[in-house]
C-alpha cells in the first residue's frame, strides 16, 4: 500500500521458535493454574472416604486432652474422632453446643471416641466464655493460622463437623448444626461397631 | 407459560447464532456470498429475538412472578417499578442475559453497515461475534437459567428447575426476597450496564482484528473501521469504573472509592490494555508500525474481558462483589482457553506479515513515547494481574491463603502512574517521526516554566509530602502543556463558524449563566461552587469551538485534562485523607481537620418500603462558625445487609464524611461515629464529568465544512 | 485484747485502702485505648470472615471481637508490631494486607519488577536496532529539517522524505475514506 521511497523494511521474519515455545508454556501454565483453582473452587470440601492429612491442634488450658497441651490426629489412630468447627460469634453453633457436650458425655468414659472442638477465627476471651456457658468439657483449641479448616473446607462456615474413623478416614460431614444428641450418636455408633 | 416462551426464544437464538457461525465460515471457504449473506441475516435476526426474550423477563420481573427463582431472588412487592426493571441485572442470571442482549445489539449494528470494500472481513466478524453471543446464551440456557421455577419435590425439598421433576408440585411464593439493598443505589443501577457496554463493545474491534488475521489483511483497515467502537468501548468502561467508585463511596461507608479488591481489578485490567490499545493504534494509523503489538493488545483486552467475568463469577476468587458461586466456571474456562489459544496461534501464524512499513527513527518521537506509554500500562497490568493471581498460586502451592492488599498495589503502581502523568505532558509536544531531544526541548520549555513554580509555591504553602509535591507538579505540568496546545491552536485558527452555530453558542452561554446565577442565589454561602462551575463551563464551550478543527486530537487532550483533574482528587485522598472514630454522648464533640462535629440527636423511624432508618443529627462547626447539619444514617431492610449512608459535606476543597458506625452498639445516649476528612475528592468526580465532555468532543461527528482541516490531521 | 483487735482491724482496713488505691491507680494508668488507636492497627489487618475488607470497617461480629482484642492488648501495653504478630500466629499470614516476605511469597514482590525491567530492556534493544536500520537509508535528509513539532500543520512544504511519506499516507487515508 503506502509507497516506501527510501526505507527498506526489515526482512520478514516469523516468531522465533524459542519465543513460541515460551509463549505456549506461559499460556498453558496460566490455563493450568486456572484449572487447578477452578477444581479447588468446585470441590472446596474434602471428600468423604478420603484419608485425612495429619494436623495438630494446640489446646486451650483447661481443655487439654489427657493433660497434653496439644493433640495430633495421628496420635488418635484407633479412635473415632469428631472434629467440630465453631466460633463464639456464630449463632447456629449455640444450638448444637449442648447436644455436642451431652454426646461427648456418653462416650467419654469408654475412651473410644475423641471430640475435638476447633475454634475458628475467634478470640480467646470470647471463646472461653462460650465454652463456660455451655459447660464444654471435651478438648478444644484454636484453629491456628486457619490451617485446620483449610484442610477440610476451603470456604468453611461454622458450624461444620467432620467425623473420622479409627483408620483416619473421613466418614461423615455435617454442614450446619446437629439437631439432637441422637443424630450425633447415629453417626458415631456404627463406626464404633466397625461398620 | 411465558417463562417457557422466554427460554424457547433463547434456545432458538442460540441455535441461530451457531448457525450463523457455521454459515459465515462455510461462506468464507466456499467463497459463496450467498452463505455469508445468510449468516448476516441470521446474525441480524438474533437481536429482535433476544429483545423479545429480555422483554419477557422484564415483564415477569415487573409483574412479580415469584414462582421463578430469579424473579424471587431480586424483586419484592414493595420495590418501586423502576427497580424491578433494573433488577434485570441485579443477579447473575439476569446480568448474563443483559450481556447477550448487548452483544447481539452491537453485532447487529456492525453487520448493518455497508461492507462493499471490506466484504472479505464480514464472515469472520460475524463468526467471532456470533461465537461470543452463542457462548453467553449457552450460559443462560444451560447453567444460569433466569426462567427456572420453584418446585417442591415429593421428598419435601425445594428446588429450582425449568421443568417439573418427577412428582414435584409447583411452588408460588407470594413475595420475593427483593434486590440486595446495596444495589438499590443509582450508581449501582447504571454501573453494571456501563461496564457491560464497555466489555461488549471491545468484542467488536477484537472481531475485526481476528477477521484481519484470518484473511491475512496486513493493513490497518480493521483499526480504521473500529476506531469509534474502540473509543466508545473505552469510554463506557471508564464510566463504569467511575460509577462503581462513586457507588462504593456513597454506599459502602468505607470513606473511600477504591479498595483494590480483586473484582475491581478484574474490571480495571481490560481498561489498562484498552487504554494502551487506544494510544498505540494511532501509531499504526499514522506510521504503519506496531501492527503485531496492536493485535496482541486487542487479543489481551478481549481475553481480560472474559477472564474478568470468569474471575468474578466462577468462585475462584472470593470477594465482596463476587457473585455467589455457580456452575458456569468450567464452561468459562473452556471458552477462555479456546479463544485465547486460537487468537494467539493466529497471531503467531501471521506474525511475519505484520511487519512495520516504517521503522522507528528517534527515541524522542511521538511513536517512541507512545510505546513508552504502552510499556507503563503493561507494567500496571502486570502488577494487577500478579496481585490477583498470586493468592491462587500460593494456595495451590503451600495450601495457605494470603492477602494481596492495597499497600502492594499502591506501592507498585504509584510510580508507574506518576510516569504516565509525566508522559501525558511530554507526548503531546513531540512530533511523529524524526523528533530529536532538541525539537522536543524547544517545545517543552515554555510550559515548563510555570511548572517549576508549582512545587515552590506548594512548598511555601507548607506542603512537605514528596508524593504530593511530585504528583501536583506533574498534574500542573500536564495542565500547562494542554492549555499551551489549546493556546497555539487558538492563535493559529481563524475560527469560521456558521451563523447557526454562533447563535446556538450564544444562547447556550446565556442559559448557562442564568442557571449558575440562580444556583448561587439559592445557596449564597457556597457561591464559589457555581462560580467555578460557570467558569469551567465557559472554558468548555470555548474549547468545544476550538476542538471542532480536529476533534480527535483536542478531544484526546480534553480527556487527558480530565484524567489529571481526577488525579488531583486521587492524590488528595491518597496523601491527605484523615479519619477518626469516637463514641459520643449527646452534646459531645468530635474533631477532625479543623472541623468540630457535635452529636445532637438520634432518631429511628420506619420508611414506607419497610426499611428502618436510624439517623443521627450532627452540627458542624469550623473555627466556631456553624456550617450546617449532617445526617449520617443506616438503613436496616427487613432482610439483607444494613446500608450505611454517610453524612457528607462536599466542597471543592474537601469532603467531610461521617459514618454512624452501625457495627458497634448504637443507642441514643451513646453513638459511635467515624469521621473521614477527604481532601480534594470532588475533583475526581468533576474530572469524570469533564471526561464525558472530552469524549463527546472526540466522538461527535463533524460536518464536512467544519472538518476541512481536521481530516488532514486526525 | 480488745485494743489488739481494733489495731488489727484498722491495720487491715489501712492495707485494704492502700491496696484499693493502688489498684485504682494502676487501672488509671492504662486508660482504655481509643478507637483511633485500635483502628490504626485494625486498618492494616484483614479478617478471614470478610475477605478483602479491612478490619476497621468490617461489620461482622467476628471482626468486632478482633477489634476488642486489639483494644485489650493495647491496654496491656503491647506494641502494634507485637499485636500484628499475635494475629499472624493465631490466624495465619492471610490477616496481613501483604504477604510476608518468606518462602514462595518472594515471588509476589520479585515478578512485577523483573517483568517490567525485562519489558523495558526489550523495548530499549528494539529501539536501538530500529534506529540503526532507520538511519542508514535516510541519513542524507534526516538532519535537514526536523518534523514540525506542531501537529496542526505538518503537511505543508518542506519536502523532506518524512513529509513525503506523510503526504502519501494522508492521501492513502483520504482514498480510504471515500
Amino acid at each position: 500500500m503506502t509507497q516506501e521511497p527510501t526505507n527498506v523494511a526489515a526482512p520478514k521474519r516469523g516468531v522465533p521458535l524459542w519465543v513460541q515455545i515460551l509463549v505456549w508454556i506461559g499460556l498453558l501454565g496460566l490455563l493450568g493454574l486456572l484449572a487447578a483453582g477452578l477444581l479447588k473452587a468446585k470441590n472446596p470440601i474434602m471428600a468423604v472416604r478420603s484419608s485425612v492429612p495429619d494436623f495438630t491442634v494446640p489446646l486451650f488450658s483447661g481443655y487439654e486432652y489427657n493433660t497434653a497441651s496439644e493433640v495430633k490426629l495421628s496420635e488418635l489412630k484407633g479412635k473415632v474422632v469428631l472434629v467440630n468447627f465453631w466460633a463464639s460469634w456464630c449463632q447456629p453453633c449455640r444450638t448444637e453446643a449442648a447436644d455436642l457436650e451431652s454426646a461427648w458425655q456418653s462416650y467419654a468414659e469408654k475412651g473410644q471416641v475423641v471430640f475435638l472442638g476447633v475454634d475458628y477465627v475467634d478470640t480467646e476471651p470470647e471463646a472461653r466464655s462460650y465454652m463456660t456457658d455451655f459447660n464444654i468439657s471435651y478438648p478444644n483449641g484454636p484453629d491456628m493460622g486457619t490451617r485446620i479448616s483449610q484442610i477440610f473446607n476451603r470456604n468453611l462456615g461454622v458450624p461444620e463437623t467432620y467425623i473420622i474413623d479409627q483408620e483416619g478416614i473421613l466418614r461423615f460431614i455435617q454442614i450446619g448444626p446437629f439437631q439432637s444428641v441422637a443424630e450425633i450418636q447415629s453417626v458415631i455408633d456404627p463406626l464404633l461397631a466397625g461398620r | 407459560m411465558l417463562a417457557q416462551l422466554g427460554l424457547g426464544i433463547f434456545a432458538l437464538t442460540f441455535l441461530l447464532a451457531l448457525f450463523s457461525v457455521g454459515a459465515a465460515v462455510a461462506g468464507y471457504f466456499s467463497k459463496s456470498d450467498r452463505w455469508v449473506e445468510t449468516a448476516r441475516l441470521a446474525m441480524l435476526l438474533t437481536f429482535p429475538l433476544i429483545t423479545v426474550g429480555v422483554a419477557t423477563l422484564i415483564y415477569l420481573l415487573v409483574t412479580g412472578h415469584y414462582e421463578l427463582q430469579y424473579v424471587y431472588s431480586v424483586t419484592s412487592n414493595e420495590m418501586p417499578f423502576y427497580l424491578k426493571i433494573t433488577a434485570l441485572w441485579g443477579g447473575q442470571a439476569g446480568s448474563l442475559v443483559l450481556w447477550s442482549w448487548l452483544m447481539s445489539a452491537f453485532a447487529s449494528a456492525v453487520t448493518l453497515r455497508k461492507w462493499e470494500r471490506d466484504r472479505e472481513l464480514l464472515p469472520w466478524v460475524i463468526a467471532v461475534t456470533s461465537v461470543t453471543l452463542a457462548f453467553f446464551l449457552a450460559l443462560s440456557i444451560f447453567y444460569e437459567n433466569p426462567f427456572a421455577r420453584w418446585w417442591q419435590t415429593s421428598g419435601g425439598d425445594i428446588v429450582a428447575r425449568m421443568f417439573a421433576p418427577a412428582g414435584a408440585l409447583p411452588l408460588i411464593p407470594s413475595d420475593g426476597q427483593g434486590l440486595n439493598p446495596l444495589l438499590r443505589h443509582p450508581g449501582m443501577i447504571i454501573h453494571p450496564p456501563m461496564l457491560y457496554l464497555g466489555f461488549v463493545a471491545f468484542v467488536i474491534p477484537f472481531a475485526f482484528a481476528m477477521a484481519a488475521l484470518v484473511t491475512g489483511r496486513s493493513d490497518d483497515r480493521w483499526i480504521r473501521l473500529t476506531r469509534r467502537w474502540t473509543l466508545v468501548a473505552w469510554v463506557f468502561l471508564s464510566l463504569g469504573l467511575v460509577l462503581g467508585m462513586r457507588w462504593a463511596y456513597d454506599v459502602l461507608g468505607w470513606g473511600g472509592y477504591w479498595a483494590w479488591d480483586p473484582v475491581e481489578i478484574a474490571a480495571l485490567m481490560p481498561w489498562l490494555t484498552g487504554t494502551a490499545f487506544l494510544h498505540s493504534v494511532m501509531i499504526q494509523e499514522k506510521r504503519g508500525m506496531f501492527k503485531q503489538w496492536n493485535m496482541l493488545l486487542i487479543i489481551l483486552t478481549y481475553a481480560l474481558v472474559i477472564f474478568g467475568t470468569f474471575l468474578t463469577r466462577s468462585g475462584v476468587l472470593s470477594s465482596v462483589h463476587a457473585f455467589s458461586e455457580s456452575a458456569i466456571g468450567p464452561m468459562f474456562f473452556v471458552f477462555i482457553g479456546v479463544t485465547f489459544v486460537t487468537s494467539v496461534a493466529l497471531l503467531i501464524y501471521r506474525w511475519k506479515d505484520l511487519k512495520a512499513e516504517v521503522e522507528m527513527h528517534s527515541l524522542f518521537s511521538r511513536e517512541a513515547l507512545f510505546l513508552l506509554n504502552n510499556l507503563l500500562f503493561m507494567g500496571v497490568l502486570i502488577v494487577c494481574f500478579w496481585g490477583v493471581i498470586f493468592p491462587l498460586i500460593s494456595e495451590l502451592v503451600t495450601g495457605q491463603k494470603v492477602t494481596v492488599g492495597p499497600p502492594f498495589y499502591i506501592r507498585a503502581n504509584g510510580p508507574l502512574f506518576g510516569a504516565l502523568l509525566a508522559l501525558m505532558g511530554i507526548a503531546p509536544l513531540s512530533a511523529w517521526g524524526r523528533s530529536t531531544y532538541k525539537t522536543l526541548g524547544r517545545a517543552l520549555w515554555k510550559p515548563s516554566i510555570p511548572t517549576v513554580i508549582v512545587p515552590i509555591v506548594l512548598a511555601i504553602l507548607g506542603v512537605r509530602n514528596w508524593v504530593a509535591l511530585v504528583g501536583f507538579t506533574l498534574v500542573a505540568f500536564v495542565i500547562f502543556v494542554t492549555l499551551y496546545e489549546f493556546w497555539r491552536a487558538f492563535r493559529k485558527s481563524n475560527l469560521e463558524i456558521t451563523k447557526r452555530t454562533q447563535w446556538i453558542v450564544i444562547a447556550l452561554l446565556i442559559l448557562v449563566t442564568i442557571g449558575f446565577a440562580a444556583w448561587a442565589l439559592i445557596d449564597p454561602a457556597n457561591w464559589l461552587t457555581p462560580f467555578v462551575s460557570m467558569i469551567l463551563t465557559y472554558f468548555m464551550v470555548a474549547i468545544w469551538m476550538l476542538a471542532r478543527r480536529n476533534p480527535r486530537r483536542y478531544g484526546g487532550y480534553l480527556i487527558h485534562l480530565s484524567m489529571v483533574v481526577m488525579a488531583i482528587g486521587i492524590l488528595g485522598m491518597q496523601v491527605y485523607q484523615t479519619t477518626t472514630q469516637k463514641t459520643l454522648a449527646v452534646g459531645q464533640n468530635i474533631q477532625l481537620a479543623g472541623y468540630t462535629l457535635r452529636y445532637d440527636s438520634l432518631a429511628q423511624f420506619p420508611y414506607t418500603d419497610g426499611r428502618i432508618v436510624t439517623r443521627a443529627v450532627m452540627s458542624v462547626y469550623r473555627g466556631g462558625q456553624y456550617l450546617g447539619n449532617l445526617y449520617p444514617r443506616y438503613d436496616n431492610y427487613p432482610d439483607g445487609q444494613p446500608v450505611t449512608i454517610a453524612g457528607v459535606r462536599s466542597t471543592l476543597s474537601d469532603d467531610l464524611y461521617v459514618v454512624l458506625v452501625n457495627w458497634e452498639n448504637v443507642s441514643e445516649a451513646q453513638a459511635p461515629f467515624k469521621v473521614y476528612h477527604n481532601p480534594l475528592i470532588n475533583w475526581l468526580w468533576i474530572g469524570s464529568l469533564m471526561f464525558i465532555f472530552g469524549f463527546l468532543v472526540a466522538a461527535w461527528p463533524v460536518s464536512e465544512k467544519e472538518n476541512d482541516e481536521g481530516k488532514n490531521e486526525s | 485484747m480488745k485494743a489488739k483487735t481494733i489495731l488489727l482491724v484498722s491495720g487491715a482496713f489501712l492495707v485494704l485502702t492502700v491496696a484499693l488505691f493502688l489498684t485504682r491507680k494502676v487501672s488509671a494508668q492504662a486508660p482504655t485505648p481509643s478507637d483511633d488507636q485500635v483502628n490504626a492497627i485494625a486498618s492494616q489487618l484483614f479478617c478471614p470472615v470478610c475477605e478483602n475488607t479491612p478490619l476497621d470497617v468490617c461489620p461482622t461480629t467476628a471482626c468486632h471481637q478482633w477489634r476488642e482484642l486489639i483494644r485489650q492488648m493495647l491496654a496491656e501495653g503491647k506494641s502494634p508490631a507485637a499485636i500484628k504478630q499475635y494475629f499472624v500466629d493465631y490466624y495465619g499470614a492471610r490477616v496481613l494486607s501483604e504477604p510476608p516476605v518468606t518462602g514462595i511469597n518472594w515471588l509476589v514482590y520479585i515478578v512485577p519488577p523483573v517483568a517490567f525491567i525485562a519489558g523495558a530492556t526489550l523495548l530499549f534493544l528494539a529501539f536501538r536496532t530500529w534506529r540503526r536500520m532507520g538511519k542508514e537509508p535516510a541519513a542524507g535528509s534526516a538532519s535537514s529539517s526536523p518534523a514540525s513539532n506542531d501537529g496542526s500543520s505538518p503537511v505543508t512544504g518542506s519536502g523532506n522524505v518524512l513529509d513525503d511519506q506523510y503526504v502519501a499516507r494522508i492521501e492513502e487515508e483520504l482514498k480510504k475514506r471515500k
